[in-house]
């Protein structure tokens, strides 16, 4: 197992370079070049930018560019944004743990409800039950989040006053009842998605194992349905749930990015578009790194836990 | 000899495209999607003779009218511009955009799926590797960085989208084609003396397409949604060309006023996506060999 | 002997295509059957019915086991049943078994399932269990997946399951099909040993004469979804009185036949599901006639012995 986990995690560091790599040639399209990111100095001026040029620039070969630039990316020097002059990495490790409360408590939602009705749907084939899910998770999926959200926010905060139309707290801070007031619309429209496709794959998982033969088995020994379909059925949908999981992240992320515009939570995503807006490259290449690093973690994270699941896994057979 | 042993041979080959379209059609959903979709087409296309208005045409007194008033079916925005109109031609704009956006990643996802494939060694380990990368940044991360400094315009719009979806394609193509190359009716092909183009063109291609064009329809509908996306942030379609993303811009003020100016863009990017979604999963379930039921 | 199972008139429909059609014997207790024919004549289908396993099919009949009837049992008392009273093994061993789940434990979950007893106990028993069915190393191999052990071992595992709850019946669906020649042997011992030493009855569903011969005492023969011949399994061998059985016993290669004799097989092969009446054996007989373009039903010809056919001694 140890053997697996640090073959997986070498993988893991090895598809970090190959990021490194392209989000440095990305810094290379954007206008202002690359030594706009080096600005150390809160206060650019052209003497400074000569300067810096000169120190980090163009005159060096560009792996020595790349090499520092991947160094200060990995020890957390992300230079300084070019608005405010704050360094980076305050500004984006601040909001993280916003896009985490988002993205976690909407995921957690979202497979507790998509894998049960996905075995709803597996265990009634063909029933009205499973047609009306399907054909319901289909559309779910192809609603786009952003108006859905806004549509949100027009019924339930605007025309009902229920809920709070955004923000993660209201001003002057909130105890935990007005904090949970706040996530729980941006929560359930994240999760609407997340809940549609998951249980498509949990309905299809399952449908590709209620015809094994080791179901067969289990109903043969008078077993009781729950354990069949949890305990034997379910069991074993875990790991290729599991693994896509990990496959999901980045519309995760991004659905995160779409959910904190809608609802101006203070996470990541609201921070990149804000970003956008002054083209505070900075701070967008920042972001972009911390998304697929999270990417490339949870996948990492997902693929230890299938093979803790499924124990074939480690040893290639599967 | 060789001509005959290999028709039979590519008949033996998982095919048979009248079957499949029967299957097709029996999945009633996927039918409802290729009418939606030859309907909103048809809308798109003939919108300079359709429209009523003119989608750029400003009537500051006729603002935020409702559907149903002053003789528009939809209502006008918030320049007066008519709803209907702008809808129409924003669907070509979206509708374009998603099926270029859709070529785009099938030309580059099938040149690097098979270039590795075909080439194998260390080019293939590159290729995939770079694949692997790609599919580590989240899409709309990535065009929005993109989309900050590039000049958008329809073409531009629709290679970045397709220069941040062709990984999935890319990987199936690669699966793909390393599953044919050693297929026993390819063996069977090749000891027929089939010459390599032969096999690529007759036996190969064929094979990879099916799930090519399900991952093709399901990209287009992605592609619409990442359009209508930064378009809606500003960083897609600029107005005043309409696009249904933007068209939802100003939706979040547009509520108190118009309610109705964010309900419709919003329905046509849902049905347009639903309709690609459906199509795809019927093409899906026609093509799986594994049939179930 | 008093009748452990008696079957009467089984009958299994998918759809439009008749699986089994009136199918009837009867089973002593203690006794093992073999029930015999090639693929596709019904024989698994009919143990999948006795067991209610089957989904989407329709079962008529009566099937008496003990007080009950198997056949009319509602979903929760089968349940019951299963495992518990009448128990199953299948083919593959390989693939019966649930991959993500220790060996120990599938064999402890059926005792816990239908005896009560505590998870401890049952891992205790499975111990014992696996002692009886001769897996060596029995401590460690609890812990083991099935991808861990070999075919003949998984199916040790299987038996192991299946004796846990000491069922009166045990159905062995191909048991032996999917191992290697030498395992055939020791889990066909196994079987007639742990049948013999806890008193249950067998039926043996093969497609292999070899395997019947010496395991089972009496043999049914079935063709296309009905039994055609019964009969004590010396005599079936010494004397099958069916064209069928006949052809079976004759296509069987002899150690002692010459080079250039030719191996002898049964012209044609299974009609399909629909059939218009009359024997269905008829297209393939070298006795056929007119007689039996209606349908021979099944008579004792001698004591024990019956034979569907009317061209029978």
């Amino acid at each position: 197992m140890t053997r697996y986990v640090l073959s997986r995690l070498g993988q893991s560091l090895l598809l970090l370079v190959g990021v490194s790599i392209i989000g440095f040639g990305l810094m290379h399209l954007a206008p202002g070049g690359p030594f706009a990111i080096y600005t150390l100095n809160p206060t650019v001026t052209a003497q400074d930018i000569e300067r810096v040029k000169h120190q980090f620039g163009l005159d060096q070969p560009v792996y020595v560019q790349y090499a520092k630039w991947a160094f200060g990316l990995a020890t957390g020097q992300w230079g300084y944004s070019f608005f405010g002059g704050r360094p980076v990495s305050s500004i984006v490790l601040e909001r993280l743990p916003a896009t985490f409360e988002l993205m976690g408590s909407s995921l957690a939602l979202a497979l507790i409800i998509g894998v049960a009705i996905g075995v709803i749907a597996a265990v009634r084939r063909n029933s009205w039950i499973d047609y009306t899910t399907t054909t319901a998770a289909m559309i779910a999926l192809s609603l786009p989040t952003f108006w859905f959200g806004l549509l949100a926010i027009y019924l339930f905060a605007q025309t009902l006053g229920w809920l709070p139309a955004g923000g993660i707290a209201s001003t002057g801070g909130g105890g935990l009842m007005d904090r949970l007031q706040h996530l729980l619309l941006p929560m359930l429209v994240l999760a609407f998605v997340i809940v549609a496709q998951w249980s498509r794959y949990t309905r299809s998982a399952m449908l590709d194992i209620l015809d094994q033969d080791f179901m067969r088995t289990a109903r043969a020994k008078g077993l009781r349905p729950a354990r069949v379909l949890v305990g034997y059925g379910l069991r074993a949908a875990l790991v290729p749930l599991v693994t896509l999981a990990g496959l999901q992240l980045p519309l995760l992320v991004g659905g995160a990015l779409v959910t904190e515009t809608v609802f101006s939570w203070p996470g990541m995503g609201l921070l990149f578009v804000n970003a956008l807006g002054t083209r505070d490259y900075p701070v967008l290449m920042a972001i972009l790194m911390v998304g697929a690093l999270v990417v490339v973690l949870g996948n990492l994270l997902a693929d230890i836990l299938a093979a803790l699941i499924d124990p074939r896994i480690k040893l290639g057979h599967v | 000899m060789s001509d005959v042993l290999l028709a039979e041979i590519a008949t033996v080959a998982p095919s048979g495209r009248a079957h499949v379209l029967r299957r097709f059609l029996r999945h009633r959903l996927a039918l409802l999607g290729v009418i939606v979709i030859a309907f909103l087409g048809f809308v798109a296309a003939s919108a300079p003779w359709l429209a009523p208005y003119d989608p750029d045409e400003i009537a500051i007194a006729q603002r935020y009218s409702p559907p149903l008033s002053e003789g528009r079916l939809l209502g006008a925005d918030d320049l007066g511009r008519d709803v209907e109109t702008r809808l129409m031609y924003a669907g070509r704009i979206s509708l374009s955009v998603g099926i270029s956006a859709m070529l785009v990643t099938l030309v580059v996802g099938f040149a690097v799926g098979a270039f590795a494939a075909y080439l194998g060694g260390w080019i293939d380990t590159l290729l995939m590797r770079l694949t692997d990368v790609m599919l580590c940044f989240p899409s709309v991360f990535l065009l929005l960085f993109v989309a900050a400094f590039v000049t958008p315009s329809l073409s531009t719009i629709a290679l970045m989208i397709g220069l941040t979806c062709w990984m999935e394609i890319a990987r199936i193509v690669h699966a793909q084609i390393l599953a044919l190359k050693s297929a026993d009716f390819i063996a069977a092909a090749r000891m027929a003396g089939a010459p390599a183009w032969r096999i690529v063109l007759r036996q190969i291609l064929p094979n990879t397409l099916a799930p090519i064009l399900v991952a093709a329809t399901l990209n287009t509908a992605n592609a619409i949604l990442l359009e209508s996306y930064i378009s809606f942030l500003g960083y897609g379609i600029q107005p005043p060309q309409a696009s249904w993303g933007n068209m939802l811009t100003n939706a979040q003020s547009d509520f108190q006023v118009d309610p109705w100016l964010a309900v419709f863009p919003g329905l046509a990017i849902t049905l347009a996506v639903a309709s690609f979604n459906f199509i795809g999963d019927g093409l899906r379930d026609a093509l799986d060999p594994r049939v179930r039921d | 002997m008093t009748a452990l199972l008696d079957v009467r008139n089984l009958s299994v429909a998918f759809g439009g295509t008749l699986a089994v059609d009136g199918v009837s014997f009867g089973l002593a207790e203690k006794e093992t059957l073999g029930l015999v024919g090639e693929s596709g004549c019904g024989k698994s289908t009919t143990a999948l019915a006795l067991m209610g396993l089957l989904h989407g099919a329709r079962v008529e009949g009566v099937a008496r086991f003990g007080a009950q009837d198997l056949l009319g049992l509602d979903e929760r008392r089968m349940r019951r049943a299963r495992g518990a009273k009448i128990a199953m093994i299948f083919q593959d061993p390989g693939t019966a078994l649930h991959p993500l789940i220790r060996v120990g434990e599938q064999v402890a979950d059926v005792m816990r399932a239908h005896l009560g007893i505590s998870a401890a106990e049952a891992r205790g028993r499975a111990l014992d269990l696996f002692r009886k069915v001769g897996i060596a190393a029995p401590e460690q191999r609890l812990r083991a997946y099935p991808h861990e052990l070999s075919g003949g071992m998984c199916q040790r595992v299987m038996i192991a399951a299946a004796i846990a709850c000491s069922p009166r019946l045990l159905l062995a669906d191909e048991p032996t099909t999917a191992l290697d020649v030498t395992v055939q042997a020791q889990i066909l011992e196994l079987i007639r040993e742990v049948s013999g030493a806890a008193g249950m009855a067998v039926i043996l569903i093969t497609h292999d004469l070899g395997v019947v011969a010496g395991m089972a005492d009496r043999v049914a023969v079935m063709y296309a979804g009905r039994i055609v011949e019964t009969a004590a399994t010396d005599r079936l061998f010494a004397s099958p009185a069916h064209p069928y059985s006949q052809g079976l016993l004759g296509s069987v290669p002899k150690l002692d036949a010459g080079w250039e004799e030719e191996l002898a097989t049964i012209p044609g092969s299974v009609q399909g599901a629909s059939h218009e009446g009359g024997c269905r054996f008829a297209p393939r007989c070298p006795l056929a006639g007119d007689i039996c373009r209606r349908d021979p039903p099944l008579e004792e010809i001698a004591d024990g012995h019956f034979v569907a056919c009317w061209k029978a001694a």
